[in-house]
């Protein structure tokens, strides 16, 4: 089975991306499934069985959704295999920027909006640095060189990656991008395969269900704000 | 310039120096928070005295900074040939959407200019995804595009990056909060182009030449009229984009003046594809592509009947132009002005 990780921030199109990518692929029906790996509440689910594409979805709760993500990404590897799937797709937003759920060897593709703003891509993290793919949406309510200037932020902090426009709604694009999964390698499970990222450090006391403020209830790994005189 | 020579700036170049010869350089800098390093130092001497933990929340060691300062440089810096030198675009026929044969083979130059007619949902976007995609007889209409008559494999077409086709459309807007000027700046320094200033310049020129209501360099691109919005997207287009193709769809009649905005793009050696209804566009053009049913149905050259009536099309267009030149002087319409 192939495995695909498509990760970006929320509401930039992910779902719409990979139904036409599905669309475009051509397997059959039922042959590719999706896991999709979400914080509170998702109402994506429905869009897939729409679609008639055999969906599973998990929420991450009180828990980092990246931690959340590693904890589960082997089981549902073995999920998509019990089922017999040829492909599966997950797909996680990047909730703080900071998250990629991204493994060694497996294909990843980061979808970021052409509507975040010219400087986004310089912002976001690993999501973005270390995906292998980069599929901008929404390019057909932007100007062509506002696309331009965006791809151009985006190479700026991941110089390797290759940056499709996919839309969305009418699927153009999607299948050039359909033809690079054609690179993802086969998979049985992920054991002992490693993240490309470590995940967000946390376990301080406000992981464990803190809520009061002030340096006493303050325990574990704390990151402090440096404050400099004007 | 190979990798090895970009190592060199990092090691033998002091900082300072480094972003007065590549000032793209303050960039990397700044988007791994580098911002205020010892400028006086180099690159890799100034990372020794950079908090590993500010590289680690990038995922970078030291080294792994360097590697992708070399990157990045690689990137940004102009590559001496041009993947795009496009001469020709060649379409070959593949299926409509009832699996009839198209039976065509076109082959379109730079320079021209070819119109698109069909009704909303004939296989327009079919079309244009083929071309984006360079498709080879492996999309759903199984047409075939040749660059400067060759096949390209997959790898080729990868390479193109999405940059083959640069898109114009009627529901584009701007977005970014800036002005006209720093707009056009940002879009020039994102094409690494070396004559910014003088590309600039003649860009806002003709913006506003094609404009009907002028613009200043301070406007905001999110205050542009729709005609002068169109106008700026279309000189950018023209001298900014180094996309060979150049897609319209539908361009208003309103504040734009449509033919001298295709000319222009003509001009700059682009394929034009112009998806339109309007007569006076469509006869314009060197082509015109008949749509249906997913399929190319024919290609018609413009005929000599035609030509002629697109004098009198112009005459009316002219016409109408001065009605809402009038219109907008706050004038009065009478029934002379319609005999031209």
């Amino acid at each position: 089975m192939k495995l695909i990780t498509v990760a970006g921030p929320p509401s930039s199109g992910k779902t719409s991306v990979i139904i036409k990518l599905i669309e475009c692929m051509g397997l059959p029906k039922g042959s590719v499934g999706v896991v999709k790996f979400d914080c509170l509440n998702s109402f994506d689910n429905l869009r897939y069985k729409e679609a008639d594409i055999p969906i599973q979805t998990g929420f991450s709760g009180k828990i980092c959704p990246d931690h959340y993500f590693v904890s589960n990404i082997d089981d549902a590897v073995q999920w998509g295999m019990k089922l017999g799937f040829q492909m599966l797709i997950t797909e996680s937003a990047g909730l703080c920027n900071r998250c990629s759920p991204y493994i060694n060897g497996i294909f990843s593709i980061c979808v970021i909006d052409n509507l975040s703003g010219a400087n986004t891509p310089r912002k976001i993290g690993p999501l973005l640095k270390l995906a292998d793919v980069v599929a901008v949406t929404k390019g057909d309510i932007v100007s062509q060189a506002e696309r331009e200037v965006f791809a151009f932020n985006i190479k700026q902090v991941n110089a390797s990656a290759k940056v499709i426009f996919v839309n969305g709604i009418t699927g153009q694009g999607s299948f050039i991008l359909s033809k690079y999964l054609q690179q993802a390698r086969d998979i049985q499970t992920l054991r002992d395969m490693k993240l490309r990222f470590t995940t967000p450090a946390a376990v301080c006391s406000y992981c464990t269900g803190e809520t009061r403020i002030g340096e006493s209830h303050q325990m574990g790994m704390m990151k402090k704000m440096e404050f400099k005189e004007l | 310039m190979i990798r090895q020579d970009f190592i060199a700036l990092a090691t033998d170049l002091s900082i300072e120096d480094l972003l007065l010869e590549y000032p793209i350089a303050s960039d990397f800098l700044a988007n791994l928070r580098l911002n205020s390093i010892p400028k006086q130092l180099s690159l890799s001497q100034a990372l020794e005295e950079v908090d590993e933990g500010i590289l680690q929340e990038f995922g970078l060691d030291k080294f792994g900074v360097l590697r992708s300062f070399c990157e990045f440089m690689e990137t940004f810096t102009p590559a001496e040939v041009s993947l795009h030198a496009l001469s020709s675009l060649t379409i070959i026929g593949g299926f409509n959407k009832s699996r009839e044969p198209e039976n065509i083979s076109l082959t379109i130059s730079c320079g021209e200019i070819i119109s698109i007619v069909g009704p909303t949902g004939s296989g327009k976007s079919r079309l244009l995804n083929d071309i984006e995609c360079v498709a080879q007889g492996d999309t759903p209409t199984g047409r075939r595009i040749l660059i400067n008559g060759a096949e390209l494999d997959d790898l080729q077409r990868f390479e193109m990056d999405g940059k083959l086709v640069a898109q114009l459309s009627q529901n584009m807007n701007f977005v970014m909060d800036l002005t006209v000027s720093e707009f056009l700046d940002m879009h020039a320094k994102s094409r690494l182009t070396t004559s910014a200033k003088q590309v600039v310049e003649k860009c806002f020129l003709c913006a506003n030449e094609l404009a009907g209501e002028k613009f200043m360099p301070d406007t905001k691109i999110t205050q542009l009229s729709g005609g002068q919005s169109r106008a700026l997207m279309i000189a950018d287009t023209a001298y900014m984009s180094n996309s060979p193709i150049v897609l319209i769809d539908e361009i208003e009649n309103a504040g734009i003046d449509r033919r001298q905005a295709i000319e222009l793009l003509s001009k700059r050696e682009k394929i034009i594809f112009v998806s339109t209804h309007d007569p006076l566009l469509a006869l314009s053009a060197d082509k015109r592509m008949v749509i249906k049913n997913g399929g190319i149905i024919k290609v018609l050259d413009i005929s000599d009947t035609e030509k002629q009536s697109l004098k009198a099309i112009e005459e009316l267009d002219n016409t109408l132009q001065k009605l809402r030149n009038r219109l907008r002087d706050g004038a009065q319409i009478t029934v002379d002005l319609l005999k031209s």
